[in-house]
């Protein structure tokens, strides 16, 4: 299959700011001067439900879609997403996880159960996995809502790009206010 | 050197509407389009834009400032063009004075809507040109050729979308607005009053103007060809061009239809003799697979591909090439995480009590929909907007009053203002004991906060007149109507005890906004007072995705919690604590 794109997915819940993690990395892959396209489904699986986002680039993207077996980085906001999307990882591929776990719904009614040692589990199967606690890192640069600038700080490890291409991503992209709290965030999930 | 931005396809098209001079835009949010209104109110002052209250009046409106001789747009989902195809099967008659252009975009794999319903079909029963971008660049462009092809040929035009074009992002280059002269009104009522006689002659034209626009299909650049190895050649438009594309490269050669409707004959004869085999890739009906096989042309199409969902890379990659890929998977069952009702949402106590009396609920579209999942389980039906109520004017009708006391509507505030309000009417008119709940958030929630003709807001956020709903429904002939808090769940319950006793028709409306307003009045979190916890889960019959069960006590998630105190009025040993 003719594939000489970076893949890239965001996995989260509803919530958990996965809109303004692609903007940022959108804003970077576009001053790198590549052909990008973003996917992602609004609507009701908005209400906190499993989100997702491809991000994909290269020097010619055709299909906004990552399938199965093709992504080469899995940014989980939460550790079940992870679980979740763990089939769509390339063989080499390398996973970024938040440890922070939110129930869904069948966990907190009792219908089903969290599954154990998912990060472990996740490492068995032979995949490469980061994994950092991006809500206390977040909640340490002043905000439990920058849980996503933290994981792009940890994306940019993997993808390279000069660090003055992500501060300019991330003051093009953050409200005023959240600017301070975003720097700290992405520096602390970079450093982690 | 134009700018380069990144732009979802929706805002692409809305770029499109900007750099075409249109200057009316009037629209009923629906997922995947609302976001193509939402960025064309962002050209204030050059482009009205606004919420209408249904998708029949936006098409009207739209209509209307053609008539004028603007240049106007509706965009709405597919079942959107349901509730606007009566005027638009019949302004295929009269035609345009400016450019008139409507979205229509489909859900193939209903990510967000209640059917699969291929728009195309629309295009072909009322014989209207239909465009079908395959990425935002095209979003743009497509739509400024679109206004271009309505005005040549006096016609309103379709631009066809799919989840996956309006919701991805791709790189677009901006360019300057057009500047239009709004020409003097003159009067043609041959043109635009369609009685009988007057219709019976633009019926003509329609079919001359279809004659002219398959012989535009032959030529248009819309429709491009790429050539490539002879073994292979697919014929394919929108995102299935794009995974055909990723999946076969250049093993293929391509016909890309820009222009689904009509059809182009002969370049689809020329471009199959080309190839060994011909595929047709599309998704949901076989509509470009009938047109060839009704032209001899043999084509594989919906014996390989299904009829059903979204298409990808690696389904082409298996069905054409037999190339499957690798994959790890987790090595047990992942719980699902379906999407559920906000913490603090003014929906969950009314379903709560709907549940607790055993009332059989005729549901309708919105977030409340959401009221029909566990632990809820309160709803019987869901069909369209606004059948919530008609349907249970025909269901008691059915029974022969053998429910009324046991059968309720439940209908968002918004999806009242756009079809509730006819169905209610019906209900006073033809007299059933009806009981209609209106859920009242003062927002249109599911897609995301759009302000709705009740909520005194107009797209813009400005002061607007609002439409008073008790006073709206008393009007039509209702004598009961009663507000209450959804919070209140006692109350709730009282009171739809109550109507649902009574041998009128009645109207409960519950008040309460949004929980993910920015100006909803949070209170600090409830805490749980372990002591007091027994662990009897009587909390958890709520499904608030801030309570769960841990070490055998209920818990709250502090983070999520908006205070609205539903769950300790479930709580008979008062394990919670208001927050401070």
């Amino acid at each position: 299959m003719m594939n000489n794109t970076t893949s890239v997915i965001f996995a989260g819940v509803g919530g958990q700011g996965t809109l303004l993690a692609s903007r940022i990395i959108g804003r970077v892959l576009l001053d790198g001067g590549f052909d990008v396209k973003l996917s992602e489904v609004h609507g009701m699986s908005q209400r906190g439900g499993s989100v997702v986002t491809y991000v994909k680039y290269g020097e010619k993207v055709y299909s906004p879609v990552i399938d199965k077996g093709e992504a080469d980085y899995i940014v989980a906001f939460e550790q079940m997403e992870a679980a979740r999307w763990l089939n769509y990882l390339k063989p080499e591929g390398k996973m970024l996880i938040n440890t922070q776990k939110l129930p869904p719904m069948p966990v907190i009614t009792g219908a089903a159960e969290y599954n154990a040692d998912i990060i472990g589990k996740i490492a068995a199967s032979g995949a490469a996995v980061k994994s950092l606690n991006a809500l206390e890192l977040a909640e340490r640069a002043g905000s439990a809502r920058a849980v996503n600038v933290v994981m792009m700080g940890a994306l940019s490890n993997e993808l390279g790009f000069g660090g003055e291409m992500w501060e300019a991503a991330l003051s093009g992209c953050s409200p005023a206010k959240a600017l301070d709290i975003n720097r700290k965030a992405f520096k602390l999930g970079k450093e982690a | 050197m134009p700018q380069k931005t990144l732009m979802l396809g929706n805002h692409a098209v809305a770029r499109g509407l900007y750099e075409s001079g249109v200057t009316v835009v009037s629209s009923y949010p629906g997922t995947p389009s609302t976001e193509i209104t939402a960025a064309a109110a962002k050209y204030k002052g050059e482009i009205h834009a606004e919420w209408a209250p249904n998708e029949k009046v936006a098409a009207e409106t739209a209509i209307g400032a053609s008539i004028a001789g603007a240049r106007a747009f509706t965009g709405m989902k597919h079942v959107g063009f349901n509730v606007a195809a009566d005027p638009f099967f019949t302004a295929s008659y009269t035609g345009v004075t400016g450019g008139l252009v409507a979205a229509i975009a489909d859900d193939p794999g209903m990510h967000s809507s209640q059917n699969e319903q291929d728009s195309r079909n629309y295009a072909i029963a009322a014989k209207l040109p239909m465009l079908e971008p395959s990425d935002s660049r095209e979003c743009l462009e497509f739509t400024k050729a679109a206004y271009a092809l309505s005005e040549e040929y006096d016609v309103p035009v379709l631009l066809r979308l799919t989840t996956r074009i309006s919701h991805s992002q791709g790189v677009v280059e901006e360019g300057e607005r057009a500047r239009r002269e709004l020409p003097d009104y003159q009067k043609n009522a041959a043109k635009y009053v369609m009685m009988p006689g007057f219709a019976k002659l633009r019926r003509v034209e329609v079919l001359e103007r279809e004659r002219r626009l398959r012989e535009y299909a032959e030529t248009t650049p819309l429709n491009s060809e790429e050539d490539g190895c002879p073994e292979m050649g697919v014929i394919t438009s929108g995102a299935a061009y794009q995974y055909a594309k990723e999946a076969l490269g250049d093993k293929a050669g391509y016909l890309k239809l820009g222009l689904i409707n009509p059809l182009p004959t002969e370049l689809i004869r020329r471009f199959a003799a080309k190839y060994k085999k011909v595929y047709v890739i599309e998704e949901l009906d076989p509509i470009i697979e009938r047109h060839c096989k009704a032209l001899g042309v043999g084509v594989i199409g919906k014996e390989l591909f299904p009829e059903i969902g979204e298409f990808s890379q690696s389904l082409i990659a298996e069905k054409i090439l037999g190339e499957t890929v690798e994959s790890r998977a987790f090595p047990e069952a992942v719980p699902s995480r379906p999407p559920v009702l906000c913490a603090g949402c003014s929906h969950r106590g009314v379903f709560y009590v709907l549940g607790k009396l055993g009332v059989m609920v005729n549901g309708d579209i919105g977030c409340y929909t959401l009221g029909a999942t566990p632990p809820l389980s309160a709803m019987d039906t869901t069909v369209c907007m606004g059948a919530s109520v008609s349907g249970l004017h025909g269901f008691n009708k059915g029974r022969a009053g053998g429910y009324e006391s046991k059968a309720v509507a439940v209908i968002g505030d918004s999806t009242f203002m756009h079809s509730g309000i006819t169905g209610l009417i019906n209900i006073a008119y033809n007299q059933s004991n009806s009981l209609v709940i209106i859920l009242d958030n003062t927002i249109t929630g599911m897609t995301g906060h759009q302000n709705t003709p009740a909520n005194g807001l107009d797209i813009y956020g400005e002061p607007a007149p609002a439409v008073n709903l008790e006073e709206l429904v008393k009007s039509v002939g209702i004598k009961r109507v009663t507000v209450i808090d959804p919070y209140d769940l006692a109350e709730t319950e009282l009171v739809v005890k109550q109507e649902l006793e009574v041998k009128e028709p009645s109207v409960i409306i519950t008040r309460r906004p949004c929980a993910l307003l920015k100006n909803y009045q949070k209170k600090p979190p409830v805490s749980v007072i372990p002591e007091r916890c027994a662990g009897c889960k009587a909390c958890m019959k709520i499904g608030c995705p801030a309570i769960s069960v841990s070490g055998g006590k209920a818990a709250v998630n502090r983070t999520l919690c908006v205070g609205c105190g539903v769950c300790g009025q479930l709580c008979k040993f008062n394990a919670f604590a208001e927050g401070e």
